[in-house]
């Protein structure tokens, strides 16, 4: 049976290794799609409409067509059709430089006929509400019910409830490199395309698909790539006209979206609202848990959220609705319905303890089933030191108040199959793995070096990784839902594995020992019986000659697991005076199965802490509801998380088992939860709204004064 | 600099003043010309090349000079990143970014005479004269800078779009303050954004890389 081997039998796995990629990222070498400069490239740019609802009237191009410098303007809608949210295509340019493209899209001339909108969740539900769904009634879509066991049955035997109503607002991914890419045509039949992508062949399926083409005649390269966070799965509209850009004016074209599109259409995380009402037992068991709730995905539907979340409940009754509104629509946003969930979730935990007179953390020990979690209870708790926590929430009369809260979390993760790779060793003793994965920001191209490193005896910088191109016609999944690392690792572990193998099949015979004696370390092979036979590394793949052994790997489902659980604790400073929040420190025990880099795995768990951090206190999307505009589409007044808002992180790889799971997502979703509690802890005073801002603060201790 | 020298670079160098004013007019004929000229052929020229005049200005780049056309309008980074020098070659110097647009998350922060500059925010005539340092220029051939080191050392980075802005920060933050406390480091790339997270691993390698030096 396949497997990691023990820890104490690594060298390399597990350890902390700096990423492959981190010097080119800090000298400025790495190639980002924003980079890419080629020969005659033009700049692309996108018009797009102001108007949230309205019919196309009439669409001129001649203008723009006419300036000098503009190599192209192509409609992107067409007259009689309809704009359904701001930000919505209408033409685009290609020109000589991106100053004469921004110029020439100003002179295209849109005759738009507005329509009535509805921009929030309150006007789409509102009666009399203009209808901008044919198939919902009232801008909602049919109910989602899921039902357990007997609720009435339930609160006959809850000795406490609680009711209340959660909201998180949208939230928008803000990835710093904007979508983009760059298009370029080697003639009618070949097209490479750099993509700023989560799933380079995603991309190159969907153009493939659009300009009928053999898959294998489209190539796209995604070297590096400026976060994603679910955003970035297909070429978009914006890909596609870059392509469609290139082929009319046969020169590259380089399509970015500006920081405003990249807010208004590149996805968002949608909003959640739940009304609640949830009974427990006075032993301190949740008894019975019934919720309505609705978010909103913007223009379609994919507004979904866990809830109840993570603690076990007999009996329950959730109803969910997407709402649609006026706006850009959704896409995935790191561990989609999860946050939001949790934050309302764990909210609701820490409200039923306190009837109960119960310290939250029992109340979870109480109700939680992942022996993980529970162990991560005892260890969070002793990090953040929970018996600091006040007993009487809001308690004490200095301004400055400190709380200390406890958020939870679980995440699939385990991956899956479909990648395929190659490791070749060459005749110079050189190595390389490649495979059409794409590298995040999360390491993986580090991770595959580690894992073919430890392999094959040699040192991670010893082995070249080439990943984030389709040409090698090597596929593998998109990155998202944590799955890269647990659908990679499998096959480049076995890929080099095999490679390995051929290599001892080649010398056995000098060594004069069966292959299975064989083993390789610090670049020597040698006989495990027998040390003192020996063959130097670059002597071994010297014999190979012209002939490089290059193997490929399989998807062994026993080299990874999925299903990861994780806890946070937060502790707060708030100003009572003017209702400023200090995060202090948060401890994050994140459930990572085997870390195939420790150190990466923290810089996943920190990111996605402070990701957290800004759902729980910063982010919003603002929308004026008359004229259907986000008034904060920019980067000073959609607020996401600075220097003055890190706290201390402890962040804990906290090791379950060595098979390999992915922790993208997880580390962002106790957080929200468990600040928000820490706030209560504070103050005494509980906010049901993210984020938790000043004002909010100080609203509700001057209501809790009256 | 002696006073010849000086005399000389200044002769050859156009003011923003100047270079304003004569751009003026065609600037104005063009906020004027849509209205009588919609549609025709003279209201593109008269705001791309009548009001949009350019210049040729010289700019030391890294310790390079480079002779690059520009107009009124063009940002110091989009010269950093896009420009062609006269001679014909891409100065292609794409460390820094181009994020927010408008001087909000430091992407395209440079140094201008030692000091953080926001690329974006500045336009390329107002870079005359001045010594521009990227973060291409930061290290000395294959040696990193300590702050680099330090930033691979602690994986101070992860999609690595920010890093760029986070390392000419810190370098420009440690040239004035070799021994900052985590407070220093947190004022000192306050203007500085990064989205995947990576700030507690950036402190720790400013506080390495401030050993170092």
């Amino acid at each position: 049976m396949a497997s990691w081997g023990e820890a104490s039998e690594s060298r390399l796995i597990g350890k902390r290794i700096p990423r492959l990629s981190g010097k080119d990222k800090v000298t400025g070498k790495a190639k980002y799609t924003f980079d890419i400069n080629r020969p005659g490239m033009l700049y692309g740019r996108i018009l797009r409409s102001e108007v949230a609802h309205a019919n196309v009237v009439d669409l001129d191009l001649s203008e723009a067509e006419a300036m000098p410098g503009v190599k192209a303007v192509l409609p992107l809608v067409e007259v009689g059709r309809k704009i359904r949210y701001q930000g919505q295509e209408i033409a685009a340019v290609a020109a000589e430089t991106d100053d004469i493209a921004r110029d020439a899209i100003r002179r295209i001339r849109v005759d738009l006929e507005e329509l009535p909108s509805v921009v929030t969740e309150a006007d789409a539900m509102a009666e009399n509400a203009p209808q901008i769904r044919e198939d919902w009634v009232g801008n909602q879509s049919a109910p989602n019910v899921r039902e357990e066991g007997d609720i009435n049955a339930g609160f006959e035997q809850a000795a406490v409830e609680v009711e209340a109503t959660y909201h998180a607002p949208v939230q928008t991914h803000v990835c710093l490199e904007t979508h983009g890419h760059v298009a370029e045509w080697e003639d009618d039949e070949n097209l490479t395309v750099w993509a700023s992508t989560q799933g380079v062949f995603g991309v190159r399926n969907d153009l493939a698909g659009r300009f009928n083409l053999p898959a294998n005649q489209v190539r796209v390269i995604t070297e590096h790539m400026g976060g994603g966070f679910g955003s970035k799965f297909g070429p978009g509209v914006e890909g596609r006209t870059a392509a469609d850009l290139a082929r009319t004016t046969g020169r590259p074209v380089k399509l970015m979206l500006t920081r405003k599109a990249e807010h208004l259409v590149a996805g968002n995380r949608p909003s959640m609202t739940q009304h609640v009402r949830a009974g427990a037992t006075s032993d301190g068991r949740i008894i019975a848990y019934d919720m309505k709730g609705y978010g909103t995905g913007g223009i379609s539907s994919g507004a979904g959220f866990q809830a109840p979340y993570v603690y076990h409940v007999p009996n329950v009754r959730a109803e969910r609705r997407n709402v649609t509104v006026n706006v850009g629509n959704q896409r995935a946003m790191r561990a989609p319905g999860h946050p939001q969930g949790a934050f309302a979730m764990d909210s609701l935990m820490d409200e039923l303890a306190e009837k109960l007179g119960m310290n939250p953390l029992e109340f979870r020990r109480i109700n939680d089933p992942s022996e993980v979690r529970q162990a991560q209870y005892t260890l969070g708790a002793q990090e953040i030191g929970w018996h600091r926590r006040n007993s009487v929430p809001g308690s004490g009369t200095s301004v400055k108040k400190h709380g200390i809260g406890v958020g939870s979390g679980q995440w699939g993760g385990g991956g899956g199959d479909g990648t395929q790779a190659r490791v070749t060793i060459n005749a110079d003793g050189t190595v390389e793995a490649v495979t059409g994965t794409q590298d995040i920001g999360t390491g993986i191209r580090t991770a595959i070096a580690i894992i073919v490193a430890e392999e094959l005896g040699l040192n991670p910088t010893d082995i070249t990784v080439k990943v984030g191109d389709s040409g090698p016609g090597l596929p593998s999944g998109g990155s998202g839902g944590s799955q890269t690392t647990a659908s990679v690792a499998p096959v480049i572990k076995t890929a080099a594995a095999a490679a390995k193998q051929k290599l001892f099949q080649r010398v056995a015979p000098q060594l004069e020992a069966p292959v299975e004696d064989l083993r390789v370390g610090n670049r020597t092979i040698y006989v495990v019986s027998d040390r003192t036979k020996t063959i130097k590394w670059e002597l071994a793949t010297g014999q190979l000659g012209m002939e490089s052994i290059s193997e490929g790997g399989h998807w062994d489902r026993e080299l990874r697991q999925g299903g990861v659980a994780g806890t946070q604790f937060a502790e707060v400073e708030i100003d009572t005076e003017t209702g400023a929040i200090s995060v202090i420190k948060i401890v994050a025990v994140q459930d990572c199965g085997l870390a195939i880099n420790r150190l990466t795995t923290e810089s996943q768990i920190n990111g996605g802490v402070i990701m957290g951090l800004g759902q729980a206190l910063l982010e919003e999307r603002f929308m004026d509801a008359q004229t259907g505009r986000m008034l904060n589409a920019n980067l000073e007044d959609y607020k996401v998380p600075g220097t003055f808002e890190i706290p201390e992180i402890k962040s804990i790889v906290f090791d379950t088992h060595r098979k390999v799971t992915g922790v993208g997502e997880p580390p962002c979703i106790p957080t929200p939860g468990a600040i928000a509690n820490a706030v209560y802890n504070a103050i005494g005073v509980r906010i049901r709204s993210l984020p938790i801002t000043p004002d909010k603060i100080l609203t509700a201790l001057a209501e809790k004064k009256a | 600099m002696p006073d010849k020298d000086k005399e000389k670079k200044q002769g050859t160098n156009i003011s923003r003043r100047n270079f304003l004013k004569g751009v003026g007019t065609g600037t104005v004929a063009a906020t004027v010309a849509p209205s009588v000229l919609i549609g025709s052929e003279k209201a593109a020229e008269a705001q791309t090349e009548e009001a949009v005049a350019s210049a040729t200005i010289q700019l030391n780049i890294n310790g390079k000079p480079y002779q690059v056309e520009v107009e009124a309008r063009t940002t110091l980074l989009t010269v950093l990143r896009d420009g062609i020098d006269t001679s014909g070659t891409n100065i292609d110097l794409t460390g820094a970014k181009l994020i927010c647009d408008r001087g909000e998350c430091g992407g395209c922060t440079v140094m201008i005479d030692g000091k953080t500059v926001y690329a974006c925010m500045m336009l390329a005539m107002d870079a005359q004269d001045k010594q521009i340092t990227t973060v291409e220029g930061l290290a000395d051939g294959d040696d990193l800078h300590p702050v680099q080191e330090a930033f691979v050392q602690h994986d101070a980075l992860m999609c690595g779009f920010c890093t760029p802005g986070f390392v000419v920060s810190s370098a420009a933050l440690l040239s004035e303050n070799t021994k900052p406390t985590l407070e220093d480091i947190k004022v000192g790339l306050s203007g500085n954004t990064c989205r995947c997270g990576t700030y507690p691993f950036i402190f720790d390698a400013v506080k390495t890389a401030s050993r170092k030096m």
